[in-house]
C-alpha cells in the first residue's frame, strides 16, 4: 500500500541512468548505474533496487515513480523506429523531404541534408483539401483512402502518421481517416498531426506527427514493460513521465504521443534550476548544465524556465541550427552547443584554437583517462591547469593522467601554435568559456533579454569547473552551485507539477478580431490541458498518494495560464504574450494590442506606431499547485572552511599561475566560506574559485558564489 | 608554469576575434527578427559588418546572402570618403542605399556608425538590410532608369551628433509605400549598430585595448596567409567559360575569363551581353559578390569573410556589359544574373578543381511575386500581395548527388504554403517534386519541384514573371546529362511567357515546373543501388 510517502526519479540518459530517491524526511539519494541500451528498464530497476536496499526502503512505500527518458530521442537519431507510413493531401507528398529548400551550412558544397523520417516510397496521398480558415475546399476522396488502407495492409506498416493541410483548423478529414483506417486495421498504430501538433506550419507538424508515429509502438511497448515490472516487484504506485515542456503525464497520455518525451532529461534540469531559484528566491537565473559532450543554457524568470513551440531534435552538422529534425511541441526552450568535458580541441587553418563539435565521448575519452584517446579535450586542459587533479577527481573508477593531458595538448595545440603546454591549456579553456558565453548572450537576445542582475546556477559533472568564468564574462555577480550537481535531472523530476500546454494555430488581427473562433479556441485547449492533468491527479488520488488531496482531483486547484504568439503584419517572428482570464471583447482586443506594444518594446527596445498587429497562435497550460516553497535567506559568511590541500593552478583573471587552496564540499558546514582562489572538491564535480570569488556555504549545501568588485577583468 | 606576453596576446586575440563574430552575429539575429521584408526574414537578405578607422572590414555576420559579401565591404570606404573625415562625430549615423557604393539595389539600405573612443575615431559598424518598399515603381524590373526605382540616397547623415536628421525622415516618409515599415528598419539597423559599438567597447575595455589597430593586423595577418595557401591549388593560369541564360526579353551571355595568380584571382567579364532595357543589370560589385563567393566556397570554405580574405579577389569588366552595369541604368533584380556568376564562374575553375566543382544548377530563384485583385472590380476586394521563394535542383557534385529544391548560390528558404494561404488569397494546390527532372549522371542532379497556384473564389492573380533556364537548362559536367529546363503554364497547358507581367484568371491556376540540376559523371557510371533507389522511390520514372 503506497502512502510510505518515498519518491524516486529515473533519468535514462545516453551512458548513464540515475536514480534519485526521496525519503519521506524529504532527504535525497542517489546513484548512477550504466544505461542498459537492450532494455533501458533493467538499469532502472536494478538502480532503484539498489537505493531502495541502501536506504532500507519498502517497494510498497514509494508514492511515485518519476521517469525521463532519451530512448524516444535515441530512436529518432539512430532510425530506430517502426515501419511506418505518411498519408497526406495530394500535392503535399514531400513536404518532409523539400524542407526549408534552404542550405543550413552556406559554405559547404558538400553538405548532405537531413534524410527524412519516412522515405518517399512510404508517403502517400488522398484528394481532399481544407483552406486556411478551415472550411472544406475539396471532399475527402473515401475510394482514394481505400486504397491508401488497402496498400498499407499489403505492405505491413506497423504505424501511420496522418498529416493533412490545415487540419490544426479542421481536423475532421485527419480524423475521417484514421476511423476508416482502424475499421480495417484495428491494431495499426496511427498519429493524427491535429492531435500532436496542432500547429500552422506543414514541415514542422508533419514531421511532428511522423516522429510520433515512428516511435510509438517502440516506446508503449517499452512503458507498459516498465509500469508491468515494477508492479511486478512491489511498487503499486503510479508512474509518471516527465515531457519536454517540464510536467508530468500519465504512462497513458506518453503512450499516445511519446514525441512529447524527446527533452524530457534537458527539461529535468531546468526545473531542478527553477526550484533552487524558487527556494532562494530569485526571479532571473540561468540555468547552465555542463556534461561530457555538451552545454545546455537556459532562461528561468520567475521561478518558470522559458518555453517555445518548435525545437530541433537529432541535429546532423555540429548542432547547427536547421540540420535536425524540427519538432513542434511546447518545450523548456535552451540553447545546447558542443561544448562538454570531452569535446575535442583542434587548430584550424587560421592557427585559431577550435573547440568541438567533436567530442571523444566516455570511449576513449579525454587523453587523461589513458584509455587511447589522442585528441586534447576540455578536461585534459583542466587538468594541465592544476583544477582537476588525480587525487581529487569524483570518479573513483578512472585516474587521471597529467602526462598524458600534457602531450595531447602539446601535440595538437601547443606544438602548432608554438606555445607551451600550459599556455595552450589557457587557451582551450578560454576559448571553450568564450563559447558559451557567446552562446548565452545570444540566447538572451534571441529572448529579448539583458542578463544583467540574473542569476546563474551550475550544475552537471562539467559546469561548476567553468561556472565562475562564465559568471565574469558575462559580468554576473551571483552564481550558485547547488548540491546533487551530478544527477540535477533527476531531482527535478521529483519537483515538477503535473502539467499540459495545449496549443493550436489561428490567425486573427487586433482590428479585425475574431471574438468566437478566439473564445472558443481557448475555451478547448483550456478543456483538454484540464483533461490531461486531472487524469494523471486522478491516478495519484486513487493510489491514496497524495495525502494532501483528500477530496479528490475534481476540486483540486490549477493554475491556467494562457498565452498568444503576436507580431506586426509583415513580420515572420512572433513574440509571446501572456493573457489574462476571461474571454475576448472588443476592448479586450484592444487592450491586447497594447499589450503587445509594449511586450514589443520590451524585446526589441522600440515599438513601431500605426502598424496593424496579428495574432497567429494560441497556447493554453494547465499545471497543478505545487506545494508552497519556503525562500530562505542566504547566509552570509560567519566562519572560514577547512584548508585540506595547497595546489598550484592557473588564475585566468590574474593570468598566472598562484597557490590555491583545496577544499573539501563535504566538510562545509552552513555559512562557512571559501576565499579564492580555491578549489572545493567532492565526488560529482569540482568547484573552481578564482582569487575574487567568494564562496559561502548554504543551509541546504548550496555554494553561493560573489565576486569581489572590479576584479573581472583581464 | 612559464609565461611569455607574446602567448597571451595570441590567446587574448583570438578570444577578441571570436567575439566580434560574436556580437555581429547578435546583431543580424534582431535585425532578422524585426525586419519587415520577407527577404531579409526568409532569405536572409541582411548583414552587419565591423571595420577598422580605415573602413577595412575586420569582421561581418554570417547570413545568407552571398550578395553582400564584398558589397558591404566596399561600402564602407565610400561612406569615410563621401562624409569627409573631418566631419565624422561621436554620435553619428550615416545611411545610403546607393546600388554602386553599397550593395547593390536601392532597396537595400546600408548604415554606418563611427566608433569613438573619447575624441579618438577607431572604426565603424555597418548593416546592410532590404526593405519592403522604396517608391518609385516598385520591385521589379520594369523601371528603364534607376530613376523610376525609387528614392536615392546619396550617403549622408541620418543623425548628426546624436541628433536625428528629420528632413531626411521626412522625405523618405513622403517617398516610399510602406513609411512606417521602412522608417522602422532604419531605425532597427541604427539600432543594431549602436548594441554593436557599445559591446565592442566594453570588449576592449576587458582587454585594456583603445584601437582596434593591432587585433585588425592580426586578422588580416592571419587570414591573408590562410586564403592564399586555400587558392594554392589551382594553377596558375587563365580559365574561361560561357553560359548562356534566358535573360528578359533576350538572351544573355554570361563570360568570364579568370586569371590566376600567386596573389589571387581576377574574373574579368569581358565578352558578356550588354545591358538589358530592364532592371536586370548588374551593378560589378554585386557581380563581385557572387564570384568571391564561389571561390571561397569551393577553396576557403572554412575562412571568415573579411577585408584580407576579400583582397585577393579582383573583377573587371568593359562599361555597358551587364555585369558592369553603370549609372543610371536599372539594376531593381540585379539577383537574377547575380546569382548565375557563381556557377559561372565554378565552371571557369572546374579543370582546375574537378573534385570539387559541381554540375550547374537552376541558379537563379523562380519568385512568385503576384497581386492578387477583384476579379470583378464592382466587388471592391482588398488588393493583396504575395510572395514565393522557390528553389529548382542543384547541380551535382563530383561524389555526391544534387540537392532537390533547394537554393544556391542563394541562402533563401522558402515560406510554409499553410502560411501563405493566411496571408494571401491563394490556394497552392501543389507544392511536389518534380520526377525525371535531375541531369542524368554518376551522380544525379537535384529534382526540380512542381508548383500549381490559384486565387481564392473572387479573386485574380497578377504576377510579375522573371523565371529562368526555361530556353538554357543547368549543364551537366564532366559527361553528366542537362537538368530539365523549366516550364510555366495555365492549367490548361497554355504556356505563359517566362517574363513581364501576366495574369491567373479567377477559377485558374498556374503550374510551374522548376528546373533541375545538372548532372555528374557518366550515367553509365551511376551505382546500381543509387538507381534502383530512384526508382523505388519515384525519383525517375
Amino acid at each position: 500500500m503506497a502512502g510510505g510517502g518515498v519518491r524516486i526519479g529515473a533519468d535514462v540518459g545516453g551512458t548513464f541512468t540515475d536514480i534519485v530517491i526521496e525519503l519521506a524526511d524529504g532527504s535525497l539519494d542517489s546513484t548512477k548505474v550504466l544505461t542498459t541500451y537492450e532494455g533501458p528498464e533493467i538499469g532502472i530497476l536494478d538502480g532503484i533496487g539498489q537505493l531502495a536496499e541502501a536506504n532500507q526502503v519498502d517497494m510498497a512505500d514509494v508514492d511515485q515513480i518519476i521517469h525521463g527518458t532519451t530512448l524516444a530521442t535515441n530512436a529518432l537519431i539512430e532510425r530506430r523506429g517502426a515501419k511506418t507510413a505518411l498519408v497526406t493531401t495530394e500535392g503535399f507528398r514531400d513536404v518532409i523531404e523539400t524542407r526549408t529548400e534552404g542550405r543550413f551550412e552556406q559554405y559547404d558544397l558538400n553538405i548532405v541534408l537531413p534524410t527524412p523520417l519516412i522515405e518517399r516510397k512510404d508517403r502517400f496521398t488522398i484528394a481532399e483539401r481544407i483552406n486556411a480558415r478551415g472550411e472544406v475546399l475539396l471532399p475527402f476522396d473515401d475510394g482514394a483512402a481505400a486504397r491508401v488502407i488497402s496498400t498499407i495492409a499489403e505492405r505491413g506498416y506497423e504505424a501511420v502518421a496522418v498529416g493533412f493541410i490545415h487540419s490544426y483548423r479542421n481536423a475532421d478529414h485527419e480524423r475521417r481517416f484514421r476511423s476508416l483506417l482502424l475499421d480495417a486495421l484495428p491494431d495499426i498504430s496511427v498519429s493524427i498531426s491535429s492531435e500532436v501538433s496542432p500547429q500552422m506550419r506543414e514541415f514542422e507538424r508533419f514531421n511532428t506527427v511522423c516522429a510520433n508515429a515512428y516511435v510509438q509502438p517502440l516506446m508503449a511497448s517499452y512503458l507498459f514493460r516498465l509500469q508491468s515490472e515494477l508492479q511486478h516487484r512491489g511498487a503499486d504506485c503510479p508512474l509518471y513521465l516527465i515531457h519536454s515542456g517540464g510536467g508530468l503525464i500519465s504512462v497513458e497520455t506518453a503512450a499516445a504521443f511519446p514525441v512529447r518525451l524527446v527533452e524530457s532529461g534537458p527539461a529535468g534540469g531546468a526545473i531542478f534550476a527553477a526550484d533552487l531559484a524558487a527556494r532562494f528566491g530569485r526571479d532571473r537565473v540561468l540555468s547552465y548544465d555542463m556534461g561530457g559532450t555538451t552545454a545546455k543554457i537556459a532562461l528561468i524568470e520567475d521561478f518558470t524556465p522559458q518555453t517555445a513551440k518548435t525545437f530541433e531534435v537529432a541535429r546532423t552538422t555540429r548542432f547547427k541550427k536547421g540540420s535536425g529534425m524540427p519538432i513542434s511541441i511546447p518545450v523548456i526552450e535552451m540553447i545546447e552547443i558542443g561544448a562538454g568535458g570531452g569535446s575535442i580541441a583542434s587548430v584550424d587553418a587560421l592557427g585559431q584554437i577550435r573547440i568541438g563539435p567533436h567530442s571523444a565521448g566516455s570511449e576513449p575519452g579525454p587523453a587523461a583517462y589513458d584509455l587511447g584517446g589522442a585528441e586534447p579535450t576540455v578536461t585534459d586542459a583542466n587538468l594541465q591547469l592544476g583544477r582537476l587533479h588525480p587525487d581529487t577527481f569524483g570518479a573513483k573508477t578512472i585516474t587521471l593522467s597529467p602526462e598524458k593531458a600534457a602531450s595531447a595538448i602539446d601535440a595538437k595545440v601547443g606544438g602548432p601554435l608554438g606555445m607551451s603546454a600550459d599556455i595552450a591549456a589557457v587557451g582551450i579553456a578560454e576559448v571553450v568559456d568564450e563559447n558559451m558565453t557567446n552562446a548565452a548572450r545570444v540566447h538572451a537576445v534571441e529572448n529579448g533579454k539583458d542578463l544583467a542582475g540574473f542569476t546563474m546556477v551550475a550544475f552537471g559533472g562539467g559546469a561548476p569547473l567553468h561556472a565562475t568564468r562564465l559568471m565574469d564574462k558575462l559580468g554576473l555577480d551571483e552564481l550558485l552551485v547547488p548540491p546533487g550537481a551530478g544527477v540535477g535531472s533527476a531531482i527535478g523530476f521529483l519537483r515538477a507539477p503535473f502539467s499540459y500546454e495545449a496549443l493550436r494555430s489561428l490567425y486573427t488581427r487586433i482590428d479585425d478580431f475574431d471574438f468566437v473562433a478566439v473564445n472558443r479556441l481557448l475555451e478547448e485547449l483550456t478543456t483538454e490541458a484540464e483533461t490531461f492533468v486531472r487524469s494523471g491527479l486522478a491516478a495519484m488520488s486513487a493510489s491514496g498518494a497524495n495525502p494532501a488531496d483528500p477530496a479528490g482531483p475534481a476540486d483540486v486547484e490549477l493554475v491556467v495560464e494562457r498565452q498568444v504568439s503576436m507580431r506586426y503584419k509583415g513580420q515572420g517572428w512572433e513574440i509571446p504574450v501572456r493573457i489574462g482570464a476571461g474571454s475576448f471583447d472588443g476592448f479586450a482586443a484592444e487592450a491586447l494590442g497594447g499589450t503587445f506594444t509594449k511586450a514589443y518594446e520590451e524585446f526589441f527596445g522600440r515599438a513601431i506606431d500605426d502598424l496593424a498587429i496579428e495574432a497567429v497562435g494560441w497556447s493554453v497550460r494547465v499545471a497543478s499547485v505545487l506545494p508552497p516553497v519556503a525562500v530562505t535567506e542566504m547566509l552570509g559568511a560567519s566562519g572560514h572552511a577547512a584548508i585540506t590541500g595547497q595546489r598550484s593552478a592557473y588564475d585566468p583573471v590574474g593570468g598566472e599561475v598562484v597557490d590555491t587552496a583545496i577544499v573539501e564540499r563535504e566538510s562545509l558546514a552552513p555559512g562557512v566560506a571559501v576565499n579564492g582562489p580555491a578549489i572545493i572538491v567532492e565526488s560529482q564535480t569540482t568547484t573552481v574559485l578564482g582569487a575574487h570569488h567568494q564562496a559561502v556555504s548554504q543551509a541546504d549545501g548550496t555554494l553561493r558564489i560573489t565576486r569581489n568588485a572590479r576584479r573581472e577583468t583581464s | 608554469m612559464s609565461r611569455t606576453t607574446n602567448d597571451f596576446s595570441e590567446v587574448h586575440f583570438q578570444i577578441m576575434w571570436n567575439r566580434m563574430i560574436s556580437i555581429l552575429e547578435e546583431q543580424a539575429l534582431t535585425l532578422v527578427r524585426t525586419a519587415f521584408s520577407t527577404s531579409v526574414r526568409e532569405a536572409g537578405d541582411l548583414s552587419a559588418g565591423v571595420f577598422d578607422r580605415q573602413g577595412r572590414m575586420i569582421a561581418q555576420a554570417v547570413t545568407g546572402t552571398p550578395g553582400h559579401v564584398n558589397t558591404m565591404a566596399a561600402a564602407v570606404p565610400h561612406f569615410i570618403n563621401d562624409i569627409g573625415v573631418e566631419r565624422i562625430y561621436p554620435g553619428d549615423v550615416y545611411v545610403t542605399n546607393d546600388p554602386w557604393k553599397a550593395t547593390g539595389h536601392l532597396h537595400d539600405i546600408t548604415v554606418t556608425t563611427p566608433v569613438f573612443i573619447g575624441e579618438e575615431l577607431i572604426g565603424f559598424f555597418a548593416s546592410t538590410a532590404h526593405v519592403v518598399d522604396i517608391g518609385g515603381r516598385g520591385y521589379g524590373p520594369n523601371g528603364r532608369e534607376i530613376y523610376e526605382e525609387g528614392l536615392r540616397i546619396p550617403i549622408m547623415k541620418w543623425v548628426e551628433r546624436g541628433e536625428l536628421n528629420q528632413d531626411l525622415v521626412n522625405i523618405i516618409r513622403n517617398n516610399v509605400r510602406e513609411e512606417d515599415q521602412v522608417l522602422g528598419d532604419v531605425h532597427g539597423l541604427a539600432a543594431s549598430n549602436e548594441t554593436g559599438r557599445r559591446r565592442l567597447l566594453e570588449m576592449l575595455d576587458e582587454f585594456d585595448m583603445t584601437s582596434l589597430e593591432h587585433l585588425a593586423a592580426f586578422v588580416f595577418d592571419r587570414t591573408r596567409k590562410a586564403t592564399l595557401a586555400a587558392l594554392a591549388p589551382v594553377a596558375e593560369g587563365t580559365y574561361r567559360n560561357e553560359m548562356r541564360v534566358d535573360g528578359y526579353d533576350e538572351p544573355v551571355d554570361l563570360v568570364v575569363e579568370l586569371t590566376v595568380t600567386g596573389e589571387g584571382m581576377h574574373a574579368d567579364f569581358t565578352g558578356t551581353s550588354p545591358t538589358s532595357a530592364y532592371g536586370i543589370n548588374v551593378p560589378i560589385t554585386y557581380a563581385q559578390a557572387y564570384f568571391t563567393y564561389g571561390m571561397l566556397v569551393a577553396l576557403a570554405p572554412e575562412l571568415p569573410n573579411n577585408y584580407a580574405s576579400l583582397f585577393p579577389f579582383t573583377v573587371s569588366a568593359p562599361t555597358g556589359v551587364i555585369l558592369n552595369a553603370e549609372d543610371p541604368t536599372p539594376v531593381s533584380v540585379r539577383h537574377v544574373l547575380g546569382h548565375f556568376v557563381t556557377d559561372l564562374c565554378l565552371g571557369a575553375i572546374a579543370p582546375a578543381l574537378p573534385d570539387v566543382v559541381p554540375a550547374e544548377g537552376a541558379g537563379a530563384l523562380w519568385n512568385f511575386q503576384a497581386s492578387a485583385r477583384g476579379a470583378d472590380p464592382a466587388d471592391e476586394l482588398p488588393p493583396v500581395e504575395v510572395l514565393m521563394f522557390n528553389s529548382g535542383g542543384t547541380g551535382a557534385r563530383p561524389s555526391l548527388d544534387g540537392l532537390t529544391a533547394t537554393a544556391f548560390p542563394s541562402g533563401v528558404m522558402t515560406m510554409s504554403a499553410e502560411a501563405t494561404e493566411q496571408i494571401g488569397p491563394v490556394v497552392i494546390w501543389r507544392k511536389e517534386i518534380r520526377e525525371d527532372s535531375g541531369g542524368a549522371g554518376t551522380y544525379r542532379g537535384g529534382l526540380g519541384q512542381v508548383i500549381e497556384i490559384g486565387p481564392i473564389d473572387g479573386y485574380q492573380l497578377e504576377f510579375s514573371a522573371m523565371f529562368d533556364r526555361v530556353d538554357n537548362p543547368a549543364r551537366g559536367r564532366a559527361g553528366g546529362g542537362d537538368g530539365a529546363p523549366g516550364k510555366v503554364y495555365l492549367d490548361d497547358g497554355t504556356p505563359f511567357p517566362t517574363k513581364g507581367v501576366e495574369t491567373v484568371p479567377a477559377g485558374r491556376r498556374i503550374v510551374m515546373e522548376l528546373p533541375g540540376g545538372g548532372g555528374f559523371g557518366p550515367p553509365s557510371g551511376r551505382d546500381p543501388q543509387a538507381e534502383k533507389n530512384d526508382k523505388d522511390q519515384g525519383y525517375v520514372s
